[in-house]
């Protein structure tokens, strides 16, 4: 088995056979398959599609106070919905932290399954595995592709290509289109859109990812992985030798040769016929035989291809298969294949498991339990106090009252501590002051409510507590600390 | 196998890749060309930079730079924002033109706007005297308090504002003229003294004397009022409380009565425009000592008919 990584350097001398720093692409014209692996991307793909296409679309009743769009993210008025659950900009660290279990999601599913991510769902694997359908519909299979891409140019291979590149220009504006209705109301968004009144990010958004969409997934397709994507190069080093991977059980298939040669002299040959259908069906280019390589996806198109091939010549499947580094070196010493169940639970899976859900249920207590009331309260600083007529000594604050239910509240405001001191303001005439007041913040919102307290004449300075209780079955109540001013507390 | 060029050019063996030619000591340059994205984005830029200089200002000159075919202009650019802000105001403006200012706080949405309005107007033409917070200074008010020189509703501050006080020039300005009780010998630097303890004892701060009370009944009760509560007709202050425009202590009462001091203030309404004006008292009276106007009574009329 030739490692790749190795470049042998006596060779460099010949041009020919030399590995070149940069290779000329060659278009990868992958064969159809079916089978257990392709059927299940199949699945993957229309789950991914149908969540990334569908969601915006979903509803979700909150009331005439909040949008009734299931996902959006609102960035106007700083608010991100999903579901029953909407976070302000302040706590955005709910977001990170679904940032950091998508993270250790991928340790986790790294170090059982390998590259499933890159293999399955990555977005970059789907739609290019969509394109390439694209190609089989329009240019028929491997064989017909090959023959048109070396057809000269001509009316018919125009015309061809026009077509093939128009429906990837439609599924790119689609995905581009689908991307922008996460930040609006999407029926609305979708309307203006096409009347013109959308504002020019929504229009430049969905230029650049039809282009990106475009470029990647109809022309770059696995250059992305290998030269772009830097999760590979990560992933080698999070796969340990107890990781799943795709395996070229070379032990068994060498020394490859064709059935007939094999036939004559079973001996002198593997279980491998050279028939080049696990190369023939990758949707990266490469030949697995030559072991695991970073081109290597871990699509498994290559083991449904070789199960087929060897279920034909009757011989036992897996010659390619899933199975762990160490499972490898058993095989190959002469053990009996075990359950490729076995290697996902170790301590490294579990431990993993357990950090990702420990985030999971923090995230999900801290949801559930968090305050939609909430005070703060800042006092003037210029003049700090002022002495009245009548030598009693007022404070100015602005509250700030903030209401996350998305219906209007009626909150009461009390001063806790100070004695003597009352309060008024803009709206509340000095003669009515008192040590609590009535107000009602709007749906969803923050409100600023400046007010005078009046404390009785040489009152000192001291720190005193603003209470707010929300005024409905909830009950809820929050408070904050601040400082009361007097003549001498410079 | 070297491949022998004209002008020192051959493919090296390598990298099979040409050399530019040149060749120092036996180094050698390969002539690796500029990958093409970079050239095209490259020529793009210069592309793009020629179109700029047509369009837009660019090349600096001996008085003034081309202007470029836009006329664009960053101060245009600004003259144009203020132009679309002052629009949006006018509607507002208007409206303050032409409610009377004892009317403004029925209408909630123009009070707020216009003491929005006010205090960005505080901030150019009032804080050199009152100060950034409106909290004044000595022999400067206070504009916070609930203690008014000349009235403290809507209208008086309105009328303050735009008359000024001790202004020579506007027959409506505010005008008070305290004696100079010392420096003109009027009293002697005893009864000053004594009266000196009489005012501070109307609001608590000192035993009262005979002889102070004395004094000030027949040489201050007259505009201060019997009790030292002051009189905003003539704009002489309250005496009874505990707000000193000009200090509070023994010696500063003396020196005030020994020879008084008059502030004086701007009127406003020769420099800036009625609407400006309401906003600057709807933003003063908002601070928190603003009073509630109170419609003068009408002249009894005796309308009945015999």
């Amino acid at each position: 088995m030739r490692s790749p990584d190795v470049i042998d350097l006596s060779r460099l001398a010949d041009p020919v056979s030399a590995p070149q720093l940069f290779q000329k692409r060659k278009t990868v014209h992958n064969k159809r398959v079916d089978g257990p692996f392709r059927r299940f991307k199949w699945l993957i793909m229309a789950v991914t599609l149908t969540i990334y296409y569908a969601t915006p679309w979903l509803r979700w009743d909150r009331g005439p106070y909040a949008p009734n769009q299931a996902v959006l993210i609102d960035l106007a008025h700083r608010r991100f919905y999903m579901f029953g659950i909407e976070i302000w900009p302040q706590e955005f660290y709910f977001v990170a932290g679904l940032l950091i279990m998508a993270g250790i999601g991928l340790f986790l599913v790294t170090s059982a399954v390998g590259r499933a991510w890159c293999g399955y769902s990555c977005p970059q694997t789907v739609w290019t595995d969509l394109y390439q359908h694209i190609d089989r519909f329009i240019d028929g299979d491997r064989n017909a592709r090959i023959r048109l891409e070396a057809a000269p140019w001509g009316p018919k291979k125009i015309a061809r290509r026009v077509l093939k590149w128009g429906i990837y220009l439609v599924i790119a504006f689609w995905t581009g289109g689908a991307w922008i209705m996460y930040f609006a109301d999407a029926p609305t968004l979708t309307h203006d859109f096409w009347t013109g009144h959308a504002a020019a990010a929504a229009y430049i958004t969905v230029a650049i990812l039809t282009a990106t969409t475009f470029t990647l997934g109809g022309f770059m397709r696995e250059q992305v992985c290998v030269y772009m994507c830097p999760w590979p190069r990560i992933q080698s080093a999070m796969m340990d030798e107890k990781s799943l991977t795709v395996t070229y059980k070379d032990w068994r298939g060498e020394k490859r040769g064709s059935l007939k040669k094999a036939e004559n002299n079973p001996e002198a040959f593997g279980d491998c016929i050279d028939c080049m259908q696990c190369v023939a069906v990758c949707p990266t280019g490469i030949d697995i035989r030559e072991g695991p390589q970073i081109g290597c996806i871990t699509c498994a198109l290559c083991i449904d291809a070789c199960d087929k091939v060897m279920a034909e010549i009757g011989r036992p499947r897996g010659l390619i298969d899933y199975i762990t580094l160490e499972e490898a070196d058993r095989e190959k010493a002469g053990g009996a294949p075990r359950s490729a169940w076995k290697s996902l639970l170790r301590p490294r899976t579990i431990a993993y498991f357990t950090v990702w859900g420990a985030i999971g249920l923090i995230m999900l207590f801290a949801l559930g339990t968090r305050a939609h009331t909430a005070i703060s309260a800042a006092p003037d600083r210029n003049p700090p106090y002022m002495l009245m007529s009548d030598g009693s000594v007022r404070n100015a604050f602005t509250l700030k009252l903030r209401n996350m239910e998305s219906r209007p509240r009626a909150m009461r405001v009390v001063v806790e501590g100070l004695p003597g001191a009352e309060m008024w303001s803009d709206e509340i005439d000095r003669k009515a002051a008192a040590r609590s007041l009535l107000v009602t913040v709007p749906a969803d919102s923050s409100a600023s409510q400046r007010l005078y307290v009046i404390a009785p004449p040489n009152t000192p300075a001291q720190d005193f507590e603003f209470n707010v209780t929300s005024q409905d079955e909830q009950v809820e109540m929050a408070e904050t600390k601040t400082r009361f001013s007097a003549p001498g507390d410079e | 196998m070297a491949n022998e060029r004209p002008h020192g050019k051959r493919i090296d063996e390598a990298t099979g890749t040409s050399t530019v030619g040149h060749e120092w000591d036996g180094i050698e340059e390969l002539d690796t060309p500029m990958p093409r994205w970079w050239l095209w984005s490259f020529y793009l830029s210069i592309a793009f930079a020629v179109g700029y200089v047509v369009v837009y200002p660019a090349i600096p000159l001996r008085r003034e730079g081309t202007p470029g075919l836009l006329g664009w202009t960053s101060r245009g650019d600004l003259q144009h924002e203020v132009d679309e802000h002052r629009k949006g105001q006018s509607a507002m403006l208007a409206a303050l033109a032409r409610t009377p200012i004892e009317r403004l706080p029925e209408n909630t949405g123009l009070m707020r706007a216009a003491v929005a309005g006010g205090r960005a107007a505080f901030k150019v033409n009032c804080v050199q005297c009152h100060g950034a917070g409106a909290a004044g200074s000595k022999g400067y008010p206070n504009l916070n308090d609930d203690d008014w020189l000349w009235g403290g509703d809507l209208k008086a501050i309105e009328n303050t504002i735009t008359h000024g006080a001790r202004q020579a020039n506007d027959p409506l300005t505010h005008t008070s003229q305290m004696p100079a009780f010392g420096h003109d010998g009027i009293l002697t630097p005893l009864q000053i003294d004594q009266v000196a303890g009489h005012v501070l004892s109307l609001s608590g701060k000192a035993r009262d004397n005979a002889a102070g009370a004395q004094l000030f009944a027949v040489n201050c009760a007259i505009c201060h009022g019997p009790a030292g509560q002051g009189n905003r007709q003539v704009g002489a202050p309250r005496l009874s409380d505990a707000i000193w425009l000009y200090g509070g202590t023994k010696e500063d009462i003396e020196a005030q009565v020994t020879n008084p001091r008059h502030g004086a203030m701007p009127a406003w309404g020769g420099r800036l425009d009625p609407v400006t004006i309401k906003m600057l008292a709807a933003y003063v009276h908002s601070l928190g000592g603003g009073e509630e106007f109170v419609e003068a009574a009408p002249a009894a009329k005796t309308d009945a008919k015999p």
